[in-house]
């Protein structure tokens, strides 16, 4: 949470001075430069080997559950090590592991991708509309982000989790989303507090162009990179935040998930009867999943800040 | 002869193949002489001026040398330069004075910078002290930030910075344009004082305003697209230039006194020629009025009145 | 003859922090007028506040106090689509041609830009028309710049579209911040002589500049801004020709000129005109706290109450005549 924010990409900066007769290389994403993006990025060692690796967990989310020769709901013998029928053993329930790890695989996605978007959306909402109009609602604004970051998010969990019969996958994803904005709305703030001063935004004020479009369509397409990353991040941060709050038992009432897989297996005492195939696979993934995707966000910072490139 | 630059190439590397912003420049310097390098941007006048003292990643040096006083300076080892930097040879680069580190005081700036040549602050800090009172500025300057000072002080500490330990060339490039009028005045006299006192023995000023060379300078020369165009003392130049550029230059140049009503100044046409891709001969033929088929030649550098060379085979003629 | 622009006794005020702290008057009760077709040249060093002024007159910020009327209506009194329609005939090109464009778009999105807000109804053909139309009018071949990203266009082609772009509608008046100092020596003249065509046209321009010698080529009178205060205005052959006031001779005497050398100091002509090597640093320093820039000043407006510039400004020294149609500002004796 705080670690992830620490992480946070820095501003794309301006590109170095002019060499003379070569053109200025302009802000990132600039169209007529996608070809150089995509040069660089297929030599990023980095976000090649990031993204494989979280395509592969892709994969394995999407044709998973079709290729696994068991479903979640059949009952096996318990406590069945690895083997040729079951490539991950059962659990003390007898359910195979390796089916429910590929539905977990889906929900962890889900609600990674709920949960990113929730919280890129308030975000990004609160802080282009902070960063823009500035003066009193910014202040109002920042007043709310503050409490907000104050918040304990787990205790608030736990006192909403009291107040429902159930919870599902849905309020999980929101949940998460509502309350990892603030670095998000503070993050464009500050972006879009620079970006307003720049001449091309008094350009549009002078033709006539109302705050909405200005924001919409000058100042965030030139943070679209950094933007990109900000909604990286949150994903990671999204599913490893949903792995802790399941793993605490907080999570979906009902429904399998890498957490809820290692929630069970400590309180079965997997750990202590050696049924180390419940729990290492699920964290293993999780930890794959969430630091491919890291590092592929840091190898899309290099590409996209020219300043970082190792030439 | 200070410095002598002989048939000196330079190029940088980009994704899109090599430019060559200085192309056979040849030319010297006297002992407290301050030339003039004029050029628009373009012209390569900056990457002359960096690469006397320091050639980053991206440079190459493909040819030609250069020589200070009367020794050879290896500037393509940039290791073997070191001890000539800042001792010898000193460069205040372009946006210098926004480049003060705004987290330190002046005064640990200073200190470090001599730490790193190896020289003990207290042999060198009276003589700063004296320096400071002499460019204008108050004592407690030292104990200030960056940020604290206006531009003309920060163009003033960073002229200080570099001519502290009495290079024998100083390169100053483009140390004026962002000042206002006044402050321009007086760092541009302070350019002179301190090829006067002997501060650095020799100068080179790099900028686009021929007007501040007017001034300050003793020769100017003139650069367009990465090659030299004319040089000769600042007197010929102004009043009776040879080379076409130099001439088309000078008359696009609005002068206190003159009014559209009464005058109209002209431009010059086109642009200048990319230098990923220069063409064949003279460089400047495609905006020439006097071009003539001679010059798909490329016309040499050469001296054609006692201390005035020009490029161009009209006047050559 | 009724003036197209009246600024009167306007003052822009920045507070250095949102709780207590310093005030830094941008601008002190400034006034002068434009008439119809008239080049206005307002000179001024760094500090002056001449962009700030040019700013409150393009109703990019608003001045603490006084007043800005155009064609005899209060700008500040325009909401909505009355701003849209003072836009049509009040425009601005600043100093950086490059930063005026989106990097994200094609250069001509300057253009589509106006389209939307102001020509809905024209499209295809009749708009290409317009936008060629206008292109001509300031020296350019369409082919050369349509179609272009702006890093591929030179300062002076970005320039000059920007200026087209004012062109497509019914500019009465151009604010010309430092247009040309960020291009090279051999295309500005080019943009000034464009300048002046549009002026012989019926164009008011409010030029404001640095450079006393572009300001003494193109306008027809000239107002001397320093500290936020004017010191000198007037007919620019009268100002040029007679300066009155020491500040207006320091900067003339400090100009470099070809084919002069500068005079050796003298008492009058110091290095520096105000008459110390303090910088603007100083000043403010002495009024508390350290140099903030006046972006981070203008973004805090609350909560704390900028206090009406009447409260807190001594007054500006008076302007007294001091030849036909020329004013200067009284000095302390």
């Amino acid at each position: 949470m705080s670690d992830l924010t620490a992480a946070s990409p820095q501003a794309p900066g301006p590109v170095a001075a002019p060499l003379p007769g070569v053109p200025v290389a302009a802000a990132p994403l600039v169209p007529h430069q996608r070809s150089d993006l995509l040069y660089y990025a297929l030599r990023n060692r980095k976000l090649v080997a990031g993204l494989s690796l979280e395509a592969l967990f892709v994969l394995a989310a999407v044709f998973g559950p079709f290729i696994s020769p068991h479903n979640t709901t059949d009952y096996f013998l318990p406590h069945l090590a690895p083997s040729a029928q079951h490539w991950m053993g059962t659990d003390y329930f007898g359910h195979d592991v390796f089916a429910q790890l590929v539905d977990g695989l889906r929900e962890s996605y889900l609600v990674g991708a709920l949960g990113a978007l929730c919280a890129a959306l308030t975000g990004m909402a609160l802080g282009f509309t902070a960063g823009y109009r500035g003066g009193l609602l910014d202040e109002v604004l920042q007043l709310i982000t503050n409490i907000m970051v104050m918040i304990p998010s787990l205790v608030l969990l736990v006192v909403i989790g009291a107040y429902l019969k159930t919870r599902g996958v849905l309020f999980e994803g929101v949940f998460i989303g509502l309350t990892t904005w603030p670095w998000v709305a503070r993050a464009v703030r500050a972006q879009t507090f620079t970006l307003r001063s720049r001449e091309f935004v008094d350009l549009a004020r002078l033709s006539g162009r109302r705050a909405y479009s200005i924001v919409v369509k000058d100042i965030a397409p030139n943070m679209a990179s950094y933007l990109f990353l900000v909604v990286v991040l949150l994903f990671g941060s999204s599913m490893l935040l949903a792995a802790s709050y399941d793993f605490l038992g907080l999570g979906p009432t009902n429904g399998i998930s890498l957490g809820t897989m290692m929630n069970q297996s400590t309180l079965w005492s997997a750990l202590q009867l050696h049924v180390w195939w419940w729990f290492v696979p699920p964290g293993l993934v999780l930890t794959g999943m969430v630091a491919a995707l890291l590092v592929a966000n840091v190898g899309l910072d290099e590409i996209f800040n020219p300043k970082l490139r190792d030439q | 002869m200070n410095v002598k630059v002989d048939h000196l190439s330079i190029a940088y590397r980009t994704r899109s193949g090599d430019v060559c912003p200085v192309d056979q420049v040849s030319f010297s310097v006297a002992d407290g002489e301050i030339m003039g390098l004029a050029g628009e941007s373009g012209s390569g006048k900056s990457t002359l001026g960096t690469s006397l003292v320091y050639l980053d990643m991206r440079m190459k040096h493909l040819g030609g040398s250069v020589e200070l006083d009367g020794r050879h300076l290896p500037i393509d080892d940039n290791r073997a330069m070191r001890p000539y930097r800042m001792k010898q040879i000193s460069l205040i680069p372009q946006y210098a004075m926004s480049a003060l580190n705004p987290t330190r005081r002046i005064r640990r700036l200073i200190t470090d910078l001599l730490r790193s040549h190896g020289i003990r602050d207290r042999e060198v800090m009276t003589e700063l002290n004296r320096r400071i009172a002499l460019v204008g500025l108050d004592q407690d300057v030292l104990d200030r930030y960056s940020f604290e000072l206006s531009g003309g002080m920060r163009q003033r500490v960073t002229l200080l910075i570099s001519t502290l330990l009495n290079p024998s060339l100083l390169i100053a490039d483009e140390v004026t344009s962002a000042l206002d009028v006044s402050t321009q005045r007086a760092v541009g006299e302070m350019l002179i004082e301190f090829r006067d006192r002997g501060f650095s023995k020799s100068l080179i000023v790099i900028t686009h305003d021929l007007a501040i060379l007017a001034q300050v300078a003793d020769t100017i020369t003139v650069m367009y697209a990465g090659r030299l165009a004319e040089k000769a003392s600042t007197a010929t130049i102004i009043e009776a230039p040879l080379h076409p550029y130099t001439q088309l230059l000078l008359a696009s140049l609005p002068e206190v006194g003159v009014r559209h009503d009464q005058v109209t100044l002209t431009g010059i046409p086109g642009r200048p020629p990319s230098l990923a891709n220069p063409p064949g001969g003279c460089r400047f033929r495609d905006r020439c009025p006097f071009a003539f088929d001679r010059c798909a030649t490329a016309p040499p550098f050469e001296e054609i009145a006692p201390g005035h060379f020009v490029a161009c085979w009209k006047a050559a003629a | 003859m009724t003036s197209l622009l009246r600024i009167d006794q306007v003052s822009k005020l920045y507070r250095t922090s949102n709780f207590g702290g310093s005030v830094v008057p941008a601008l002190r009760q400034v006034s002068f007028d434009i008439a119809d077709g008239e080049v206005v040249t307002l000179i001024g060093e760094s500090g002056s506040g001449k962009t700030t002024l040019g700013r409150i007159v393009l109703r990019l910020i608003a001045a603490s106090s006084g007043q800005v009327t155009f064609s005899g209506q209060d700008i500040s009194a325009f909401s909505g689509p009355r701003v849209r329609e003072y836009y049509r005939q009040v425009q601005g090109v600043f100093q950086d041609p490059f930063s005026s464009y989106n990097p994200v778009y094609r250069a001509d999105r300057v253009f589509e830009l106006v389209r939307t807000s102001y020509f809905p109804h024209l499209r295809g053909p009749q708009w290409r028309d317009k936008i060629e139309a206008a292109l001509h009018a300031v020296a350019i071949n369409p082919a050369d710049v349509l179609g272009r990203y702006p890093h591929q266009l030179s300062g002076g082609q970005q320039q000059r579209l920007l200026i087209a772009r004012a062109l497509l509608l019914d500019v009465k008046l151009l604010v010309a911040d430092e247009i040309i100092s960020m291009l090279d020596a051999s295309t500005r003249v080019d943009i000034l002589n464009l300048l002046i065509s549009l002026k012989r046209a019926g164009l008011a321009i409010l030029f404001i500049t640095h450079d006393l010698s572009l300001g003494h080529y193109v306008s027809d009178r000239t107002v001397i801004l320093r500290r936020g205060v004017i010191v000198e205005m007037g007919d620019t052959a009268e100002v040029f020709g007679h300066p009155q006031h020491p500040y207006t001779r320091n900067l003339l005497a400090a100009v470099p000129e070809l084919h002069k050398k500068w005079r050796r100091p003298d008492a009058e002509a110091t290095a520096d005109p105000d008459g110390t090597t303090r910088g603007p640093a100083d000043s403010d320093r002495a009024a508390g706290g350290p140099r903030a820039s006046p972006a981070v000043a203008r973004h805090r407006r609350w909560p704390a109450r900028t206090p009406r510039a009447a409260e807190i400004l001594e007054p500006p020294p008076t302007l007294v005549p001091a030849g036909p149609g020329h004013l200067v500002a009284e000095t302390d004796p």
